[in-house]
């Protein structure tokens, strides 16, 4: 149980929490399994004590934070998300964590740094599929500078009121709330500031289909399947997908950028 | 039991391998809505309907498919009286593949269908595999393979091998990385397919003892 978490304004109003048995039951977790009930079975082995979180590039004070030291040195928040899967469901999470920007501004950013990528552990003693080319591991995700200050983005650490489950991404995970949720890279080892656009894990595997916004759009579909609609995970009937995932406080950070073009 | 000669099966030992492999196909999807019903099918019921569903289909059409081979190959003639029922039951999955997409994933908005099925090739080639089964579950009864006479029955349902190529390419294209299952069923209907053409083939061995 994690201590001292307060609780935030960020809630989403007259909506359920989903179950927690789904929200540990039911992830995409590459390098465990492309199945989604499966990571909760096999992610157990993977040892998340010690660990630490590397911060370098550009920056003025990269440092190595070890875990523990990172769960105290931010006021713990409940931030309860929406999360968005680009497959077409969704959940609602109570997320624990701290802004993505404490941290980065303890590191302090160099003007030159544009954005910020985030590497995945690769721990081939736990994850069997790092043997097979899924995808291009370690699992990379990447935002835009201003995208990853933005209030909204967090770094977590727990869920329900728990230290985050493996399969959930333990011990710290990114969570971008109005992006598609592999958006959101579990696990992290190492967070880098750069000037160059990353590239990152599922648009390296098929850059026609997820790009390196992609944020939440009905409007913008997958090449494969619509993105108008979603099913709330413990719901029968389907909801419609809202533009950023119903956050619409980000759209500042896209004025006059073409959404169907930068997907 | 072990006196039973499979290579010539009595009346009476055919007509009760039919009702056990009736009801052993029945088996899953008698499993799959004891699940629904009990919540049992985790966290994305319709998702897993929708998969078992198709999953049963594909098998069930692979094992149809079989059925010509494997009685050349083991002389058991009577493998080919469970045919049509093999045959009826991927079309049986079908329907229940195809309610579940049209009711609990696009509760019948017929706009939305139309544009999936126009604009997602997977769900084109899905679907055409599904219209290429009608006619095929139709001309199923003996009085239509009489009504059609036994050339043109057998050259319509020639298109079975269409409707498990298509089957196949539907599977593939909904993946989204991960392609070992649609491999599995793909090498699978590519054996099947590729033992009709040795058959065919003028100057292959002679079929019979």
């Amino acid at each position: 149980k994690l201590p001292n978490v307060v609780a935030s304004q960020y809630k989403p109003a007259g909506e359920a929490n989903t179950p927690l048995k789904y929200v540990t039951g039911y992830n995409n977790y590459y390098e465990f399994s492309v199945d989604k009930e499966e990571p909760a079975s096999v992610a157990g082995k993977m040892k998340t004590r010690p660990w630490t979180v590397s911060i370098e590039g550009l920056c003025a004070k990269p440092q190595t934070i070890a875990i523990d030291d990172l769960l105290k040195f931010a006021p713990l928040e409940e931030r309860i998300y929406r999360l968005r899967c680009v497959e077409g469901w969704s959940m609602v999470i109570p997320w624990i964590g701290f802004p993505l920007a404490t941290l980065l501004k303890r590191v302090e950013p160099l003007g030159s740094a544009k954005f910020v990528e985030f590497i995945s552990v690769a721990d081939k003693a736990s994850m069997p599929n790092l043997n097979r080319a899924i995808l291009d591991w370690p699992y990379t995700e990447g935002l835009r500078l201003d995208e990853a200050l933005h209030p909204l983005t967090l770094m977590a650490v727990g869920l329900y009121g728990e230290e985050l489950p493996n399969q959930n991404g333990a011990p710290i995970r990114l969570v971008v709330p109005w992006k598609y949720g592999f958006k959101s890279a579990k696990s992290i080892v190492r967070i880098r500031l750069t000037d160059k656009m990353p590239g990152t894990a599922w648009n390296k595997a098929a850059a026609n289909e997820y790009g390196f916004y992609s944020n939440v759009n009905p409007d913008v579909d997958h090449p494969r399947w619509s993105q108008g609609s979603e099913r709330r995970i413990g719901e029968l009937t389907k909801r419609k997908t809202l533009l950023f995932n119903g956050y619409n406080e980000v759209a500042p950070l896209y004025a006059g950028m073409d959404l169907k073009k930068n997907f | 039991m072990l006196s039973i000669n499979l290579r010539k099966l009595t009346p009476a030992r055919i007509s009760q391998l039919k009702y056990i492999v009736f009801l052993l196909c029945l088996l899953p999807a008698a499993l799959l809505s004891w699940r629904f019903f009990n919540d049992d099918l985790g966290a994305n019921p319709v998702e897993a309907i929708t998969r078992g569903s198709g999953d049963w289909l594909l098998r069930f059409l692979l094992i149809t498919l079989a059925i010509t081979p494997l009685r050349k190959l083991t002389q058991w003639n009577w493998l080919v009286r469970l045919r049509r029922m093999l045959g009826l039951y991927a079309f049986f999955y079908g329907v229940l593949h195809l309610i579940t997409y049209l009711w609990l994933d696009q509760f019948f908005d017929w706009a939305g269908i139309l544009k999936d099925v126009w604009k997602r090739p997977f769900i084109t080639v899905g679907f055409a595999a599904f219209v290429l089964m009608i006619p095929l579950a139709v001309t199923s009864l003996n009085a239509m393979i009489r009504l059609l006479g036994g050339k043109r029955w057998q050259l319509l349902h020639r298109s079975v091998y269409a409707v498990g190529v298509l089957g196949v390419l539907h599977y593939w294209w909904l993946v989204k990385l991960d392609i070992r299952e649609p491999l599995i069923y793909a090498a699978v209907l590519a054996i099947l397919l590729a033992a009709r053409l040795l058959r065919n083939k003028p100057g292959a061995q002679k079929q019979g003892a």
